[in-house]
């Protein structure tokens, strides 16, 4: 199937010399959750920017549903909604005039069926008549999000969505995401968090200094980057680590309680099943055994440190 | 073309007026009260009549004008800067809308706004003097030609402005001297040869006799001239929108 969305070499250049994007290139499959991150500046935006049009490319094309955003940019816009950053409405205007604003700005009729359905489903219709500026910041972003999807896109784009919004706000955001993704929305967002990215992508991009490093589905990004920490619990506590286990990578922990080990998952021999055998045989008596997956967080600074060293280098 | 959201612009803008509609109808009112009041009643006890046209009444063209003007303009930059300012304009620029679009839908609802406000002016204006009104259509043509003309102006001050000062700069500077330059309250006839050849340069000038003329069969310059002028106006802002939206100038990245 072809993908909804294909960026293709596009590169962004200021006036002023700043290369905002160099050479990016993107498939991104209809109904699928992609997350891009990447540090201030990287380019996350700007990104999004030229494919909805707010920002012109040096170079390379973007296709939506088949249509160039420059050449056929009518269709192309059709078929996207846009979620800002920053909480943009007319502080006076009411709720539903608000999204049936942007019904007719994309072209379409009245349906206001529709905008019951989608109003109540971001818990916003006994809102409708309020005026923006009298709602939460929460509400503002739903309403940001009702806009957005008040033409039915088959795209939609969130940057940032839940930048600055308390942890209540930012699961009730997720959960949005998450419906709008069982009803076939193709979903791109931008985020700091990594908490968002592993939690809600499909897929995970990363983006640094204008450039994409990456861009895999989740699982197998952790997969392969991913490292596992195995803690062992000790029955009982260890002043110093026998010699016969020393150089194995194995590390102590202060207070001697427990035996921490980094392994690579993707390594043909993970060495565990030794070095539970050789805690035996030197009468270290285990209590527990945990494992925990490093967090994408660990592999996006180890990504983006990686692509400063091989700079630098 | 995507006329539904014309409407939507359009419909946007006009509900922001009639939000206000007090407000956007007491204040050309009362000051064209007081215009009235001052050169109809004041002055005009003096100044007999102009070209045998009763000073009171030789003035209303020339009031109802200066309005449009004024009004045309602020509708039109403040209607497009305010999205600006508050950065709403992303909307207009990333759904599918043209600059064709946009312009008609801020500029319909600007001009329509400065005419409707004109025409209050004129029933107000019949309360004081008894105007008649000897082209009625031709009238209405000029004042809507004209609203559409300087809401064109004002749609280009507010794409370029970047601040509040400089919305508010060129209709201070540049219309009200012009349209007080451009025989609002006299006629040009009633300047010295040299001044009335320098009146002429004012395209204001052009627009109100037009206007005048459709009022009282009296005109400075050749109707024709006027309705050239007030194209030759429309045409121009029409190609420097276009050369905007294109560029992306002060709108896009």
């Amino acid at each position: 199937m072809r993908p909804i969305i294909e960026i293709d070499h596009i590169s962004k250049r200021y006036d002023s010399g700043t290369v905002a994007l160099n050479d990016v290139s993107l498939e991104i499959a209809e109904g699928e959750i992609l997350a891009l991150l990447g540090p201030n500046g990287a380019g996350k935006t700007t990104l999004i920017s030229i494919i909805c049009g707010l920002v012109v490319p040096t170079g390379g094309t973007v296709r939506v549903g088949g249509h160039d955003i420059r050449t056929d940019w009518r269709a192309a816009r059709k078929l996207i909604g846009l979620v800002p950053q920053e909480i943009l409405l007319e502080p006076f205007e009411h709720v539903i005039d608000c999204v049936r604003f942007t019904r007719g700005l994309y072209g379409e009729g009245r349906d206001e069926a529709y905008l019951e359905q989608l109003l109540r489903s971001l818990a916003l219709w006994d809102k409708r008549n309020a005026r923006t500026r009298e709602l939460s910041g929460g509400m503002k972003r739903r309403v940001l999000i009702a806009k957005a999807l008040a033409h039915r896109p088959k795209v939609l784009f969130l940057d940032e969505p839940t930048a600055g919004v308390d942890v209540a706000l930012r699961r009730e955001m997720w959960a949005v995401m998450r419906d709008l993704s069982a009803q076939g929305v193709t979903i791109i967002l931008t985020t700091h968090y990594l908490e968002e990215a592993e939690d809600m992508a499909d897929r995970i991009g990363v983006i640094n200094r204008g450039q994409l490093l990456l861009c895999q589905p989740k699982d197998q990004l952790m997969g392969e980057f991913g490292k596992k920490r195995l803690t062992i619990q000790l029955d009982q506590p260890l002043s110093a680590l026998p010699a016969a286990l020393q150089g194995r990578g194995m590390v102590l922990a202060p207070d001697g309680q427990s035996l921490g080990y980094d392994y690579d998952t993707r390594a043909e021999r993970t060495g565990i099943a030794h070095l539970l055998a050789d805690l035996a045989q030197n009468g270290i008596s285990v209590r527990d055994v945990s494992t925990k997956q490093s967090s994408l967080e660990e592999i996006f600074i180890s990504l983006v440190e990686e692509e400063a060293k091989e700079e630098r280098a | 073309m995507n006329w539904r959201s014309v409407a939507a612009i359009f419909g946007h803008e006009m509900a922001r007026f009639f939000r206000t509609i007090w407000q956007s109808l007491a204040s050309p009112v009362l000051s064209t009260v007081l215009y009235f009041v001052v050169f109809g009643a004041a002055i005009g006890g003096r100044i007999q009549s102009v070209e045998g046209v009763p000073y009171g009444a030789f003035i209303v063209p020339g009031l109802m004008m200066l309005t449009v003007l004024q009004q045309s303009v602020s509708n039109a930059s403040f209607g497009i800067y305010f999205p600006k300012f508050s950065g709403t304009i992303y909307e207009y620029l990333v759904a599918p809308t043209g600059w064709v679009e946009v312009t008609l839908g801020f500029v319909g609802a600007a001009a329509t706004k400065a005419v409707l406000i004109a025409l209050v002016i004129l029933l107000t204006s019949f309360w004081f003097n008894g105007v008649h009104i000897a082209h009625p259509v031709w009238m209405l043509a000029f004042l809507f030609l004209t609203a559409l003309a300087f809401s064109l102006l004002g749609f280009i001050i507010g794409l370029w402005a970047k601040n509040f000062e400089q919305l508010q700069i060129v209709p201070m500077m540049v219309i009200t001297p012009l349209v007080f330059l451009g025989g609002a309250f006299y006629s040009a006839s009633m300047l010295p040869p040299f001044w009335e050849g320098v009146a002429k340069l004012n395209p204001v000038l052009y627009l109100i006799s037009g206007f005048r003329w459709s009022f009282f069969g009296l005109a400075d310059v050749p109707v024709g001239l006027s309705l050239f002028a007030v194209a030759l106006t429309i045409a121009i802002c029409m190609a420097a929108i276009r050369r905007i939206f294109l560029t992306g100038w002060r709108l896009r990245e």
